[in-house]
């Protein structure tokens, strides 16, 4: 067994170069972060023939090298960088076999880098049914590589490129394009000063400000002499070289690639008419919007009622198998309601991950970005800040994060401070209990008023994004220059494996992220609820039974109110008494001013410190949503969750900016605490706001 | 007067013939938005704006306002 070769992935965005890693690598994957940043970084092992393994790294999806986002420089980086430990020893490129041409040119300029570059045609399948016809032969020949055709549609080809990628050392590195032909003089002086180095990677660190690999930086520092060139003079060497290239593949074309228009069949055109229609393509995504919500809602009814009794079960069993002691507690009262708070989002979440998964992968996302562009520019935004307010339904992190194909500054920017106002699904356990307490069952037009109400909370997350958009938008003063340039990919049946993999890898980023937080605070919230200061907490027996001595109480209601006595003088009543005064006027008790509280730090952490706070002390396990429907106020004797307070709690968990995840990854992206702490600051008066008139004017 | 990407009617085909490099994106042109290349319009989305284009075979979409900026010579009607 030799060693591990390394293998890059790249290729233009929609070309199923993910289905291709998937192809070879399985579940075998795993998925961080590159140091520092926050682009994703997904790598895996693949078995190649005789016995040889491959490191695949999945790189993100670029048009070329020349890098226009923080995504993008990450390849060119790899690629200029022989020291890195992921620094490939064979790149594969995978390509779109209806779009070769523009492919292509990504392929050539990592050619240029002298790297073994196999070529992968995916979507073969596609072929016949596009008139296209290819002389493999020939293009292998003219491209000086070796050629894999793939489907990974049909599980066709990929044996054949592992066994490419065993065979790398056979490959040539001869370039495609002589860079020097852009401008003679200028790369011969280039090439004068460092006889040592490749042209094309000289000229690629002049034309662009990206930050290259430590090491090979100080060679390169003394191009600093070189970089006499004005950015305009730059761009149109560019340019020339964009056409040179493009000769050079349309050259290679010619001789290899043979389409006959009249077979091809374009179901593009026909979806189109429809799907960006006018009229139509607003229905159609307002439908679509509905059916993913009353998905939601509906279909995970049934495995979130059974993960909720499962739970319920498990403390009771807990309590009464184990013998009785602070241990026991922790576990019955504190672990295991903080753990089922977690869980039970499972199946909701779930479903989000699978819809968004199956938009991005049909194509249907650039549809939305292209329909929606001239609506949100008013609102400072761009069609592309559709695609991180909806994704920012399953949570604002990676929508963040899918800025930054924006162009502009000023609508990245925008679309950044508002997209945490979007429904995220940290805000669902909230709601969904909140609205299985407080609105009543029943139906309209055959959806049901609770289908309704969390419809009508995501249309207040996106309004909200749009208002606030569009304050941002008349009062930040910052000139950028924008300019906006989608693709509009093929329409594919997504793919089942993409799909599934997806919604596990998310559903599982969501449970141990998420489920650490949570499971600390529950813990925390446990002690501080089980044990408090001074006499009273201490005495809590003594001091009830004198109290009630003349009630004559059975005995449960008698260790009820021992219980809740206990719970007030605990640490965290508390603290929650403390600041029982600021959210009274909202209509919460000070159980729930705690649960507010402590959700700051993460939205769904609501549901779980509820859970805490009302197992602390009683006897009977119940579920949790039982629980809080059984709450009183202790003087009024009337429900705590009532019309009046859910809504307002709704309203203020819609607005507020709980989420320190969140907070981290903007100051992340926008170099600083200025803006988060900004949006923390707005968004929590806000919250404050909205909710005490909901409350006041509904009470 | 020039005709430039801007004014293109749905359905017609043109040519490009100049493109000013300096208000267009590298991206853009590396898409295969480059003089001599075939363009045509697809699309519009509502508002006349953004318009969806089949640029030497690649769909995309961009603004009026960087159309303005492709000349073209319209080939057939």
């Amino acid at each position: 067994m030799g060693k591990q070769i390394n293998v890059a992935l790249i290729g233009n965005p929609n070309t199923g170069k993910t289905s291709v890693f998937n192809a070879l690598t399985g579940l075998n994957q795993k998925v961080g972060n590159y140091p520092g940043i926050t682009v994703e970084k997904k790598e895996g092992i693949c078995k190649l023939p005789r016995g040889v393994k491959a490191h695949i790294l999945d790189l993100p999806g670029t048009y070329s090298l020349n890098a226009s986002s923080l995504d993008e420089s990450v390849v060119i980086e790899l690629l200029l960088n022989k020291n890195d430990k992921d620094f490939p020893d064979v790149a594969v490129v995978v390509c779109d076999v209806e779009n070769l041409k523009r492919n292509l040119l990504l392929y050539t300029q990592i050619k240029d880098l002298q790297i073994p570059t196999i070529l992968a045609i995916n979507m073969a399948d596609r072929m016949t049914y596009k008139g296209i016809s290819l002389d493999i032969d020939i293009l292998e020949k003219e491209l000086n590589t070796k050629i894999a055709i793939i489907s990974t549609k049909k599980n066709q080809g990929i044996h054949e490129l592992k066994t490419l990628i065993a065979d790398y050392k056979k490959l040539p590195v001869t370039p495609c394009l002589n860079i020097s032909v852009i401008d003679p003089d200028y790369f011969k002086s280039l090439e004068d000063t460092f006889p040592k180095q490749l042209l094309y990677k000289l000229w690629l660190v002049i034309s662009q400000d990206a930050n290259f690999g430590e090491i090979e930086r100080q060679e390169f520092d003394a191009l600093k002499d070189f970089k006499t060139k004005s950015k305009a003079d730059l761009k149109r060497l560019q340019q020339k070289e964009t056409i040179k290239r493009y000769q050079f593949i349309n050259n290679v074309l010619k001789k290899g690639q043979l389409i006959d228009l009249s077979k091809a069949k374009d179901l593009r055109i026909k979806l189109d008419r429809i799907l960006t229609h006018k009229v139509w393509g607003y229905v159609i995504f307002i439908a679509i919007l509905l059916l993913i919500f009353q998905a939601i809602y509906d279909w995970s009814g049934v495995p979130m009622d059974f993960i909720d009794n499962t739970f319920a079960s498990l403390s009771e069993w807990a309590n009464n198998v184990l013998p009785s002691g602070p241990f026991t507690s922790l576990l019955a009262e504190g672990v295991i309601p903080g753990i089922g708070g977690v869980v039970i989002f499972i199946p909701q979440i779930a479903f989000l991950f699978f819809f968004i998964a199956l938009l991005e992968e049909s194509g249907y996302m650039s549809r939305v970005v292209f329909l929606m562009d001239k609506i949100m520019r008013p609102f400072g935004l761009s069609g592309k800040s559709v695609v991180p307010l909806i994704s920012g339904t399953a949570c604002a992190i990676p929508a963040v994060m899918a800025t930054r194909n924006i162009e502009s500054w000023k609508e990245r920017l925008i679309t950044i401070l508002v997209t945490p106002f979007t429904t995220c699904s940290a805000r669902l356990p909230v709601y969904l209990i909140l609205i299985a307490l407080v609105i009543p069952q029943g139906r309209i037009f055959g959806f049901s008023y609770q289908a309704l109400t969390l419809l009508l909370l995501y249309l207040i997350g996106f309004g909200a994004a749009l208002g606030a958009a569009f304050v941002l938008h008349k009062t930040l003063n910052i000139r950028s220059k924008s300019f906006f340039v989608v693709e509009m990919p093929n329409y594919k049946t997504p793919l089942f494996k993409n799909v599934a993999i997806t919604v596990i890898e998310k559903t599982k980023a969501f449970v141990f992220g998420a489920g650490k937080i949570i499971l600390a605070i529950s813990v925390v919230l446990w002690f501080l609820a089980s044990y408090g200061p001074g006499e009273n907490f201490n005495n809590a027996e003594t001091i009830v039974s004198q109290q009630v001595a003349s009630q004559n109480l059975s005995e449960d209601e008698l260790n009820q109110q021992i219980a809740s006595f206990k719970l007030e003088n605990s640490y965290i009543g508390i603290a929650g008494h403390a600041i029982e005064p600021a959210i009274s006027p909202l209509g919460y008790d000070w159980k729930i001013g705690i649960a507010v509280l402590t959700s700051f730090a993460a939205r769904e952490v609501f549901v779980g410190t509820l859970a805490t706070i009302y197992s602390v002390g009683s006897d009977d396990e119940d579920t949790i949503k039982n629980r809080m429907a059984k709450e009183v106020h202790t003087v009024t004797k009337a429900p705590v969750f009532n019309l009046a307070s859910g809504i307002s709690l709704m309203l203020f968990y819609a607005f507020a900016m709980q989420c320190m995840s969140t907070l981290a990854i903007v100051k992340r992206e926008t170099n600083g605490w200025k803006w988060p702490m900004f949006q923390l600051i707005s968004m929590s008066i806000l919250a404050y706001v909205v909710a005490l008139a909901a409350y006041q004017f509904l009470k | 007067m020039s005709v430039t990407l801007a004014d293109i009617k749905r359905g017609e085909k043109a040519i490009i013939t100049d493109v000013s490099s300096i208000h267009i994106p590298l991206k853009l042109l590396e898409m295969g938005c480059l003089p001599g290349n075939s363009v045509e319009l697809v699309q519009v989305a509502p508002f006349a704006d953004p318009m969806y284009l089949n640029i030497n075979g690649s769909h995309l979409a961009i603004r009026k306002e960087t159309a303005i900026h492709i000349l073209i010579e319209i080939s057939n009607g």
